[in-house]
């Protein structure tokens, strides 16, 4: 612990913690203030320079910005953010003249892009208005990758994705649908100044239990069969339906099945309710629609009787968690034979590589995931770069985009002659104060005590009837502005200068979650800062993820310590500086692709 | 006011006994100037209430007129208060006190109100003894009234305009101490650690305990000519000792009762530890206290910390001998004897 380095965005952006756990770098705070100013196009321009899909992802995002959410730690529930992001994108008037508008100046280069997915468009869009010339190539007969043959659409509606696809596809994508690359050495002797894999996690995976090999016609795995379904391949579904496994795609297949008709539908998942690793909310959703989730099952068995099959046998089992809290199933003994017409497998997915041939260059790791640099995502053949689940396995739709953003950088850089990760550009910011006069400021100050909204929904009954209705019917504006008030305005920094600083100590006095603390700092003893500091704070059981803002030495020899973990952005300790040494700065990111960096 | 503050607390605040955070024993938001020192004394208020778990309802809080005397709409707004005449507060303090023995009287009063408008007043209740805590946050000037310069002012200091302090300046100390205050201390608002065991000191003390508590004006008397500005203070301060407050229920560990510390042992158990810094450092001799005050005061420092206590003094009710409950709580029945015991003592006389 010594003077924050506060030279770098680095500090500031790790107090935004929303921002900083979006993997695109999306500066939330600002576009939540854009909606409570009713500015719903410029907020909605904001989500879409930085995640591309805002009415996309405002519905089916991960959200890692919502756990991470500052008023998770001061209340109890996080704020709203990705419903917030989907208000954005249902009261948009038209954009499109906002938009890169095509034609482009052209550069004379080609880029390849192999999957129409999030990460491809993403690099596409970086790239277009540069003047590169896209090809893309996708085996659908539409784009959208995931994004459409996984995602049903009562949780996504085609409208929704079909709109954002086009605003990219329309800057002048050169598509080849239902054209599938089956030999990257070919494709790379067509002449292109660089070729971007964005080909996603494609294979779902199969339980090879006793008696899979028989279980092929009373069984899918999930994504192969939600494909199926969008595409209209299939259409109903058996009585009695059990999904095995227990993510978000668990949860999409067991909610398709109750729409196409089955009657019974069950979810079992090895492991516990808590640890599935679908999102809250898909698992809530799936037991509102009536979805028997039963947890702490494994299955042993495919069952046939008389070569006629029947179901699939479970035995019962506990999770035991050693003291790191890595978790392994214990065997109770106890088993159970769940009867059903069909199994839909939905226990993971996997890349496949059949069509890159293994002598062109390109190293593949143990797991065989191709070998990428992770900033550049340039692979081990300089031209070929790789992103989204086709560089790291399946993850989702926002890291794609930020993987997306990352490699048109590097795509950028190594067409004029740069080295990709070495060459990247730094990014820049810039402070402004929010000072508009005596207890005046730009940004919304005081603090709502409102608590979380909930998302309307339509009647559960009425949800399971029709395949393609959606389910949430997103914030209406009441709701919306509510909710952005509960925003803490995290990128609102609390500034502090020491020469101005007289320590009378008001800050300290007055800030309601007793963030600030002047203590006493002896730099010539043998104990270190940290173990002089910490027990002198107002709190001093910190949390070690968060910032800590230490000042430079003040005038007394006392130093200025900051824990960043609670601070609600109220501006008290500005309010109540009288030498102005507290000021409250929105920080404002700029090039924010450029930061988008593996973690350090 | 235009600002507020948030009712969110931090997550992991400590309880007190009661089961409450500091946060419980706050008042309104302080509309004084801002980095004024009476906030911080508000602030210390807070801190020693929540740390020796008083219940607020068994607290009154005392004020007369001033910057100061507002202060206790800041602290404990579950507590009963009263906000009086200016200068009469000692008076008010004392009917109540005399009417409700049981609550703890913290009192808070300025330069204004006690050494000038109330000095008589400030005279005769350090004399009565009365069972009270009597803080006045002193910064120099009348800072309600645009900065006049005060009884305290020191003499030959300029306030914000230029006005020259001509006349003697009052020690309400040294007035304390020569009047017979049990408990005689000075602080400074920007100085916690010291100020917020001072303060539970005084609260526990039994009689009269007196905190006089230099708090910067920083709208009026913050500049480079003050003797009350908070550079000037925290370059000049100097204190004979280093007083902590222990506890009842903490036990006394050995490794803080290393050399050189002095015990007190405080009326309800709970000890004074204090630990000199200059060597012929006395609590207890008032005399001594005075001459020291002095004697700082001619270098252009202030004496600050604990500067005289005699835990066994006798306050105004043992003086007066009045009885332990409080008359509030005397029915008809104990007041009033009956015609066979009056009878008697008319008996006596004859």
């Amino acid at each position: 612990m010594r003077k924050t380095d506060t030279s770098s965005y680095q500090h500031f952006l790790k107090v935004v913690d929303c921002q900083q756990a979006c993997p695109a770098h999306t500066p939330v705070p600002e576009y939540i203030r854009l909606i409570a100013e009713k500015r719903y196009d410029d907020a909605y321009m904001l989500n879409w320079e930085s995640n591309v899909f805002p009415g996309v992802l405002g519905r089916v995002c991960d959200r890692p910005c919502e756990p991470a959410c500052r008023r998770g730690r001061v209340e109890d529930k996080p704020v709203a953010i990705c419903r917030l992001k989907r208000v954005t994108a249902d009261n948009k008037g038209n954009i499109l003249h906002r938009l890169p508008q095509a034609p482009f100046k052209k550069n004379n280069k080609r880029i390849a892009l192999i999957g129409a997915g999030p990460a491809s468009l993403t690099v596409a869009r970086d790239l277009l208005p540069s003047g590169y010339e896209i090809i893309l190539f996708e085996r659908d007969a539409k784009a959208g990758g995931m994004m459409r043959s996984q995602i049903p659409a009562f949780r996504l509606p085609e409208t929704v994705l079909d709109e954002e696809l086009d605003y990219i596809i329309n800057m002048g994508v050169e598509c080849h649908f239902g054209e599938e690359i089956t030999s990257l050495k070919n494709l790379l002797q067509r002449k292109f100044d660089a070729v971007f894999v964005g080909s996603g996690a494609p294979t779902g995976r199969w339980l090879k239990i006793p008696g899979h090999e028989k279980v092929s016609t009373h069984a899918d795995t999930g994504i192969n069969w939600l494909s199926n379904v969008t595409f209209d391949h299939v259409d109903k579904v058996a009585n009695s339906v059990i999904v095995l496994g227990g993510g978000n795609t668990a949860m999409d297949c067991c909610r398709t099945a109750k729409r196409l008709g089955a009657t019974e539908v069950k979810v079992l998942v090895r492991s516990s309710f808590d640890d599935m690793k679908a999102s809250p909310w898909e698992k809530q959703d799936a037991l509102a629609e009536g979805i028997e989730i039963m947890p702490n099952y494994s299955p042993k068995e495919y069952v046939f009787e008389k070569n006629k099959f029947v179901g699939v046998l479970f035995e019962k089992v506990q999770s035991v968690y050693d003291p790191i809290g890595k978790r392994t199933l214990k065997a109770t003994g106890e088993t159970l034979l769940v009867p059903c017409d069909f199994v839909l497998v939905a226990v993971g997915q996997d890349t496949a590589y059949p069509w890159i041939e293994r002598d062109i260059g390109l190293e593949f790791n143990k797991w065989q995931q191709p070998v990428v640099n992770k900033n550049s995502l340039q692979s081990t053949v300089k031209q070929v770069f790789f992103g989204g689940d086709a560089a790291f396995g399946p993850k989702n739709i926002i890291s794609a985009v930020a993987n997306g953003h990352q490699a048109a950088i590097s795509i950028d850089l190594f067409c004029q002659n740069k080295h990709p990760a070495n060459d990247r550009p730094e990014s820049a910011f810039n402070l402004i104060s929010q000072k508009m006069g005596i207890h005046e400021w730009s940004y919304q100050s005081k603090i709502s005590h409102q608590e979380r909204n909930l998302v309307p929904h339509i009647n559960w009954e009425d949800a399971v009837k029709e395949l393609k209705q959606e389910v949430e019917l997103g914030f209406d504006e009441q709701l919306a502005l509510e909710e952005a008030h509960r925003c803490l305005n995290c990128d609102v920094h609390t500034v502090f200068e020491e020469k101005s600083c007289i320590e009378c100590s008001a800050c300290e006095d007055v800030c309601p979650m007793d963030c600030i603390s002047f203590v006493e700092y002896n730099p010539d003893s043998a104990i270190s800062l940290k173990e002089q500091v910490l027990p002198q704070l107002k709190v001093s059981t910190i949390n070690p993820q968060q910032e800590i803002l230490v000042s430079d030495k003040l005038k007394t020899g006392n130093l200025m310590i900051k824990d960043e973990d609670v601070c609600l952005h109220c501006g008290l300790c500005a309010e109540r500086c009288p030498t102005g040494a507290w000021d409250m700065k929105k920080f404002v990111l700029s090039n924010i692709a450029s930061t988008i960096k593996e973690k350090q | 006011m235009s600002f507020q503050k948030s009712k969110f607390h931090h997550p992991r605040l400590p309880v007190n006994d009661l089961g409450l955070t500091y946060r419980d024993y706050e008042g309104a938001l302080s509309t004084l100037c801002a980095g004024c020192g009476h906030d911080s004394i508000t602030s210390a208020i807070i801190q020693a209430c929540h740390e020796q778990s008083i219940p607020p309802h068994k607290v009154a809080k005392m004020s007369g007129i001033g910057c100061s005397s507002k202060a206790p709409n800041y602290f404990l707004n579950k507590a009963h208060g009263f906000n009086s005449v200016h200068g009469r507060m000692p008076s008010v303090t004392t009917g109540a006190n005399m009417a409700n023995r049981d609550l703890l009287y913290l009192a808070m009063s300025g330069d204004g109100d006690s050494a000038s408008i109330g000095l008589g007043q400030f005279a005769h209740v350090v004399r009565r003894q009365l069972d009270m805590v009597y803080m006045v946050a002193n910064n120099g000037v009348y800072g309600l009234t645009k900065g006049q310069l005060a009884a305290t002012a020191d003499k030959g200091v300029k306030n914000k305009t230029g006005e020259l302090s001509i006349f003697t300046d009052i020690d309400l100390c040294v007035m304390a101490l020569q009047l017979g205050a049990t408990f005689v201390a000075r602080s400074f608002s920007g100085d916690k650690k010291q100020l917020v065991p001072l303060i539970k000191a005084a609260i526990s003390h039994r009689g009269f305990a007196f905190l006089d508590i230099i708090s910067p004006c920083v709208t009026f008397n913050n500049h480079p000519k003050s003797t009350r500005s908070y550079d000037y203070v925290h370059d000049n301060v100097v204190t004979g000792a280093i007083a902590d407050f222990v506890p009842v229920k903490k036990e006394i560990t050995s490794d803080s009762a290393q050399g050189g510390c002095e015990d007190i042992c405080l009326h309800d158990g709970s000890i004074m530890r204090i630990q000199k810094i200059t060597a012929d450092y006395d609590s207890k001799n008032a005399m001594k206290a005075i001459v020291d005050i002095e004697e700082h005061k001619k270098k252009g420092e202030i004496l600050t910390g604990l500067l005289y206590l005699d835990p066994t003094g006798s306050h105004f009710h043992e003086i007066n001998n009045t009885t332990d409950t409080p008359l509030n709580q005397l029915d008809q029945d104990t007041l009033c004897p009956g015609s066979r015991i009056l009878s008697s003592i008319n008996d006596s006389f004859r």
